[in-house]
């Protein structure tokens, strides 16, 4: 039996935890650069679909842990999801209403933003990250989040054509 | 940051009081970073941390752990006998080098006895660490399964049977963060071995390189050559060997020559290494050999060696 409200935590709180799992299994030297940025997708995700319950307290909670599991400076990740989740449910009617390709787009904008702020707090700290490391996980993510995006318009259809 | 500011002119209440949190939230953000870059204030802080997202490490490493058990219980009876014969002849080998080592020992304590030796002779207790099979953001960062519960502290020295591995950077009560001597961050002060000269070998972030950015073009080095700690610093034991010098490339027209050496110890990821405790050592716990400038000069060679 799943009730309504027990899936409304569970989803989520798989996903993230997934996601986390995910940010830190270890891959190659040569795969390392295009691991997507799991978390920041599935937060976007959910901050968009439930903006409620999963907005800034979260990104800013994930973002310590990412920090953590990731050894990079408390702080950098938090402010990075902060940023990309704030301008998301800033404009979130705007990207709610918009067809699924350009949400896609914005998506892979804020990605892009992601890794730049991330980018960015690494310069400030004199820290020397290669740019290849940034950019690959914008690449990756945006061609999965096309990828599912394709998927779910496909369901869809089949489930139109069905009723 | 553009945030902190945007929060007034968004009409409605409900955007205002998103955008004050969002400004809020940057700033504590901001601000944690800003500590945390000038190390140990929020050592505890992530102490506290690294335990609650311990077991996220875990569940990580858990399969590949499982894998190499498995691969351990299925191997070959014969296998593991050849295995065994194997070892106990280095066994063997290791013995006779030991007994060799302990003349030397002696008679180095002689020595040291008659120049009056300021320099004094540690001895050290050693443990083994598993790596654990987690990435972090820096690939020249791991985790290893011990921590404060073990006694590890900040800047203990991790080794393995070619050299030195590294130094810890972060510890909590069950897991610690340690940097390889690779890392662009690290710097150890080394003696080259053949002529007793003092150095600096600093990472470059490659897993297979380090740099020797303070030899001057008449130093004498060659390829070959051996490096081992030298001490200095008091992180790391004096002695250890460190790495092969690989490339000698002479800049006529400068002050340093580009110094390239190879690490002896073997710096990948899935494997056990050897943490250290000094015994006799009085003040080893400095940390001199983390914070050392990063890899200017070879930068700068660079860049004006292309503009002429």
């Amino acid at each position: 039996m799943r009730s309504p409200g027990q899936s409304h935590w569970f989803l989520p709180t798989a996903s993230i935890v997934l996601a986390l799992i995910l940010s830190i299994v270890p891959l190659t030297d040569g795969l390392a650069p295009f691991r997507p940025d799991w978390v920041a997708m599935v937060l976007l995700y959910w901050s968009l679909i439930e903006p409620r319950r999963y907005g800034l307290f979260t990104a800013f909670w994930l973002g310590l842990v990412v920090d953590t599991l990731s050894g990079t400076l408390l702080g950098q990740h938090s402010l990075a999801l902060l940023v990309i989740v704030y301008l998301s449910q800033r404009f979130h009617f705007r990207i709610r209403a918009f067809p699924a390709s350009q949400v896609a787009t914005v998506v892979i904008g804020l990605l892009a933003a992601y890794q730049f702020l991330l980018f960015w707090i690494d310069g400030a700290a004199g820290r020397d990250v290669a740019l290849l490391d940034r950019i690959g996980p914008v690449l990756t993510g945006g061609a999965l989040w096309l990828l599912v995006l394709v998927g779910v318009e496909r369901g869809r259809k089949a489930a139109e054509a069905r009723m | 940051m553009s945030g902190p500011g945007q929060a007034a002119g968004v009409p409605g209440k409900g955007q205002v009081s998103h955008g004050a949190r969002f400004a809020l939230l940057a700033i504590v953000a901001l601000a944690l970073m800003v500590i945390d870059h000038r190390q140990d204030h929020l050592a505890r802080v992530r102490e506290i941390l690294s335990l609650a997202v311990h077991p996220i490490r875990l569940v990580v490493d858990l399969p590949f752990r499982a894998w190499n058990s498995v691969s351990q219980a299925l191997a070959d009876n014969a296998e593991l006998r050849t295995r065994k014969d194997e070892l106990q002849y280095e066994l063997l080998v290791a013995q006779i080098r030991l007994q060799e080592f302990g003349e030397i020992k002696r008679e180095n304590e002689r020595l040291r006895g008659l120049l009056n030796s300021i320099e004094e002779e540690q001895g050290f207790e050693v443990r083994v660490a598993e790596i654990l099979s987690v990435d972090l953001e820096n690939r020249q960062r791991f985790v290893i399964n011990r921590g404060t519960a073990d006694g590890v502290f900040v800047g203990q020295p991790l080794l393995d049977a070619a050299g030195i591995v590294g130094q810890v950077v972060a510890v909590s009560q069950l897991s610690a963060e340690a940097m390889l001597i690779t890392d662009a961050e690290h710097a150890l002060p080394v003696t080259i071995e053949r002529t007793g000269d003092r150095t600096i070998a600093e990472g470059m972030g490659d897993n297979g390189l380090l740099e020797l950015p303070y030899l001057t073009n008449t130093a004498d080095i060659q390829p070959g050559d051996r490096l081992v700690t030298s001490g200095l610093g008091g992180v790391f034991p004096s002695g250890r060997p460190v790495a092969e010098i690989t490339e000698v490339d002479l800049q006529p027209e400068k002050q340093f020559a580009r110094v390239f050496a190879r690490p002896l110890a073997t710096l990948d990821r899935d494997q056990e290494v050897l943490l250290i405790w000094p015994t006799a050592a009085a003040e080893g716990q400095t940390t001199a050999g983390l914070t050392a400038p990063p890899a200017e000069p070879g930068a700068a060679t660079d860049a004006t060696g292309v503009a002429q």
